[in-house]
């Protein structure tokens, strides 16, 4: 019998606080069920090739026009931003250097995964909710397929790959940004700009980055598609299936950030 | 009562079930179904709606589990089945969803290959695109390999849905409401097909439906779902030669008296 696909639902919104801690656990290990279950699955033949690069390019593609602007936008406005303040201790040479430890630490990795949330996570929570809601993975599972692993694995290993390169292009975007204010202002050379953006960054720099990008990969797929796999109640059901991957992995994110920070600060 | 079908095997029961009972929080759907499915029978299920007959064959295909009783399918129990198990009989059994469930990402082509690419591995690809057309021609829609769900109208992605579980060669027909929705004309056609599927892939189906001209055409064998068990059992005019209140106006509403 397949008891992989049952969950333990949560209690209802309205209920008392104390059985909405309890739904909160419940929740918390329906999560962690699913978590194993991909671990369990996706590393298993047969394997969907074919779908996950498909999935890599929906998630490229879904993202990439709203990801090249805001990095390249973040990286102009943090660097007019923080002129004045440099300006004062007449360090305005050291701008370059401030502006890849902050895009490339903490900006890109972090803008990236907030704005794949909103647009990626959401459509995979739609998507797979309203999947669930007209019986096509039911379909999936009585045709002796296994739909955990096609719309699932796929897309968490798809998000998982290719939010870090999202999130390197961002950075080097944000540098662009940054080298055209320093251009119009300072005059700086690119090669001299480009000299005094890397001569800061460390390798566990770059580490931390890739880390946390993965990090924030596989949290927005794996919030997303559990969010869509076990949506109910309709087209209600494909609108709270997408909220909530969106508002769960961006909170989410935000704690993972602080904790991958911490960490990444006693290896320097 | 002769309608081109193959004949009925009243020895070999392909789908057993006793005393099943399944609730929903406290409603209590199905207290304690009884029924036997014999090779080459079309047995309709018919009821009001919210009677569990849906829930009947969701979990006879693995979909939901049974509170209590025993369901044996094709001599499997299917609570006692490992996952690999139940994957390996699935594919004995086809599933014809009420809404057709047909993927609406996929062409009509990328529907039928879906299941039979995954079930099949070694499968070559001539294999696969005679298997496609063979289903195709079988529910007469040959012509719409390319198209994607949304451009079809109602009965063809019946006819759709139908064909994506016959390209695994099922022995065992599931239909959820084969023509809830449909217009009479395309209802005829879907009761013709389902006949035909019996025939040509010598399958034994549980038809669950409202529709009397459906249980009419279709069905040797018409079973009456009321109050959670089983009311009435036996062959169209069997079940409704009563004045049995709650039977009655099904008849007497389909057939306008």
């Amino acid at each position: 019998m397949d008891t992989e696909n049952s969950i333990i639902l949560p209690i209802k919104r309205k209920a008392k606080p104390q059985k909405r801690i309890t739904s909160f656990f419940i929740s918390l290990f329906n999560i962690n069920k699913f978590i194993l279950r991909f671990f369990k699955e996706a590393f298993l033949p047969p394997y969907e090739f074919k779908e996950i690069i498909r999935q890599c390019y929906e998630v490229g593609v879904r993202s990439f026009t709203l990801i090249s602007l805001t990095g390249f936008i973040v990286g102009l406005i943090f660097t007019k931003q923080s002129r004045p303040s440099l300006a004062q201790f007449g360090a305005n040479s050291w701008l370059p250097s401030l502006v890849s430890i902050a895009i490339m630490r903490a900006l890109a990795p972090l803008v990236t995964a907030l704005i794949a949330a909103g647009k990626v996570g959401s459509s995979i929570g739609a998507e797979l909710g309203s999947m669930r809601v007209t019986e096509q993975i039911d379909a999936m599972e009585v045709s002796g397929t296994k739909p955990f692993k096609f719309l699932v694995c796929t897309r968490v290993l798809a998000t998982t790959l290719t939010i870090p390169i999202l999130a390197t292009y961002t950075g080097l975007i944000g540098l662009l940004g940054g080298f055209i204010n320093v251009y119009t202002n300072e005059g700086t050379t690119y090669r001299t700009y480009m000299q005094q953006v890397f001569d800061p960054l460390t390798f566990v720099d770059f580490t931390a980055s890739l880390i946390k990008s993965i990090v924030f990969g596989f949290t927005i797929g794996i919030v997303g598609c559990y969010q869509g796999y076990y949506s109910t109640k309709g087209t209600e059901g494909v609108g709270k299936a997408a909220n909530g991957a969106v508002v769960t992995a961006m909170f989410l994110i935000f704690i993972e950030e602080i904790v991958i920070v911490q960490i990444s600060s006693w290896f320097r | 009562m002769d309608k081109g079908k193959a004949p009925i095997d009243y020895t070999n029961a392909v789908i057993t079930i006793k005393g099943l009972k399944k609730s929903f929080d406290d409603q209590h759907v199905l207290r304690g179904i009884d029924l036997e499915l014999y090779q080459g029978e079309n047995l309709v299920v018919l009821g009001r709606s919210g009677t569990g007959k849906s829930v009947l064959i969701k979990i006879i295909s693995g979909l939901l589990k049974a509170d209590k009783g025993h369901v044996e399918v094709l001599g499997k129990d299917i609570d006692k089945i490992t996952d690999k198990e139940l994957q390996e009989l699935r594919i004995r059994i086809g599933f014809s969803f009420q809404n057709s469930a047909l993927y609406d990402s996929m062409t009509v082509r990328k529907n039928l290959e879906f299941p039979l690419v995954r079930n099949r591995r070694n499968i070559t690809r001539p294999e696969i695109d005679n298997a496609v057309e063979t289903v195709l021609d079988a529910v007469g829609l040959g012509k719409t390999i390319n198209q994607m769900p949304a451009e079809l109208s109602g009965g063809q992605r019946k006819r759709i849905g139908i064909a994506r579980t016959l390209i695994l060669n099922p022995e065992i027909m599931l239909y959820d409401e084969p023509t809830a929705g449909l217009d009479p004309i395309t209802c005829i056609e879907i009761n013709e097909l389902i006949n035909e599927v019996q025939h040509r892939y010598k399958t034994s189906s549980i038809i669950i439906t409202h529709d009397m001209t459906c249980a009419k055409s279709t069905g040797d064998r018409i079973a009456m779902l009321l109050d959670g068990q089983f009311q009435r059992q036996g062959s169209f005019e069997e079940v409704f030669k009563t004045n049995d209140e709650r039977v009655k106006p099904f008849f007497d509403y389909n057939f306008i008296q």
